[in-house]
């Protein structure tokens, strides 16, 4: 029983061992004690979902978990799944749709957009709304990222190479090429 | 805000967390998904000193048939779980129709039912679907364990009959019978919210007319209600338009809902209604439902 523990856990791939306040939030150790800048706090009691990540697999709340609960766990942020490229094709539809506004919400967007499309793989636009519906946009940008999500999931279902119909995308919206760490700041 | 200064500890075995609980005092909490525990911390709503971690405790996990007329359900059995669960699906799809009403995905992801069902919020949709059912909550303390009966668990605002040092070890439900119906809708401003008004009901539909119904609503009172008048009206009738209206009146004596910050009791009451009709007419395959 204490108010200090030593935790030791893997966090995008990499582990790490820290000493945390039994009090510290997920989102705080990752952006306080780790330095990961691109999971957001918000509202911080669970209403906002700016600070979605990934925990053992699954979308969680950031603010909504004990770090000191995570001994042992796998937790993966939005830097983690943008290195591996997991979620390129989300990322830059999100660009090419101009999907994020201020970028606040953003990687909670996409890490919770991720789990719907591996979930299920050809959403319809109310199935995604739905599945969105605990992730808020304050720039109210929701039809531009429900578009975003669409697009991603159809690429994917088409099958079509990324790069070639990414840059049909671009020329459309006439935005200037994505690169996901532009993403990211 | 930041949670209040506390302090945590995990327990491995459930032997341990009792021993830890007797230790640390009646105040202290347990944490399993944490999902509203740790809301109401940042509200700085509770102040419990001391968090027991009870979350990685095999005893209280796992989803199984208990002979041919039960399936128990651990008390850490996430929504998400519960949600996908082949025995949830096909023995007790009520909960299974209930689980996308939870919160949203990353909450379900993490929050418990026995979290839901010690936390005991009026409008949370498993209090008013265990009741609906039929369940039973399997308490347990250091020395035993006792069941008790979904409708005398839920005894007020936030309350329940949990005893000091006693916790939820499991939900017991009912294998759903052939011929029966049930349903669970809700009213909400935002889908995922708590529910400004929601119906969790079951009957048997024998021909055209529902037998044994078991109407709950929630979200309406300081707990889960059990509308007997409406049950009686409804109970043995075909759903035509005149019992549903009779039925839809009996709310009257049912119902006494606070106003709060969705509306006053008049139109609490009038969701009601119209949550009523929806749900009989579910259940009794009607369709169009939602023009009602």
């Amino acid at each position: 029983m204490s108010t200090h523990l030593d935790i030791t856990l893997t966090v995008n791939g990499e582990r790490v061992s820290r000493r945390v306040e039994a009090r510290r939030h997920l989102v705080d150790f990752l952006r306080l004690d780790l330095g990961l800048m691109g999971s957001h706090a918000g509202c911080e009691h669970g209403f906002c979902g700016a600070c979605t990540v990934r925990v053992d697999g699954a979308v969680v709340r950031g603010c909504l978990v004990l770090a000191a609960a995570l001994d042992g766990a796998q937790v993966e942020t939005i830097e983690g799944v943008s290195d591996t490229g997991e979620i390129r094709e989300l990322q830059e539809a999100f660009i090419a749709r101009n999907a994020a506004q201020c970028g606040y919400c953003t990687p909670g967007m996409l890490l919770t957009a991720a789990e719907l499309l591996r979930q299920n793989p050809a959403p319809t636009r109310e199935e995604i709304r739905e599945h969105l519906s605990g992730n808020y946009c304050r720039c109210t940008g929701y039809h531009a990222i429900v578009d975003a999500v669409a697009a991603a999931a159809a690429r994917r279902q088409s099958g079509v190479d990324g790069r070639a119909s990414e840059k049909e995308a671009i020329t459309t919206a006439d935005a200037r090429p994505p690169t996901a760490d532009r993403l990211e700041r | 805000m930041k949670a209040p200064p506390l302090s945590y500890v995990r327990a491995a075995t459930l032997t341990e967390a009792f021993q830890l609980w007797r230790g640390a005092g009646p105040d202290a909490r347990l944490l399993a998904g944490g999902q509203t525990l740790l809301a109401t911390l940042a509200f700085r709503l509770s102040d419990p000193g001391t968090l027991i971690d009870i979350s990685r405790l095999r005893e209280l996990r796992g989803i199984a048939q208990v002979g041919t007329a039960a399936v128990r359900v651990g008390a850490l059995t996430t929504h998400a779980e519960l949600g996908r669960h082949e025995l949830i699906r096909s023995h007790v799809p009520l909960i299974a129709e209930a689980v996308p009403l939870i919160a949203h995905p990353a909450i379900r992801n993490r929050g418990t039912i026995g979290g839901s069902l010690a936390f005991a919020d009026p409008a949370a949709e498993l209090p008013a679907c265990c009741i609906a059912l039929d369940a039973a909550v399997i308490a347990r303390n250091a020395a035993d364990e006792r069941r008790i009966p979904a409708a005398q668990f839920f005894t007020g605002l936030y309350t329940t009959a949990l005893r000091p040092y006693e916790l939820i070890a499991a939900v017991e439900f009912p294998v759903a019978k052939a011929g029966e119906r049930a349903v669970i809708l809700e009213l909400a401003r935002r889908s995922g919210d708590y529910a400004m008004a929601g119906i969790a009901a079951k009957a048997r539909l024998a021909g055209a007319t529902l037998v044994d119904p078991q109407i709950v609503f929630f979200g309406l009172g300081e707990r889960p209600v059990l509308a007997q008048a409406a049950m009686a009206a409804i109970s043995g009738q075909q759903v035509l338009a005149g019992t549903i209206a009779a039925a839809q009146a009996a709310l009257a004596t049912d119902l006494d809902p606070p106003a709060d910050q969705h509306g006053s009791p008049q139109t609490k009451r009038h969701l009601a209604g119209v949550l009523l009709a929806r749900a009989l007419k579910r259940m009794a395959g009607i369709e169009d439902a939602r023009a009602a």
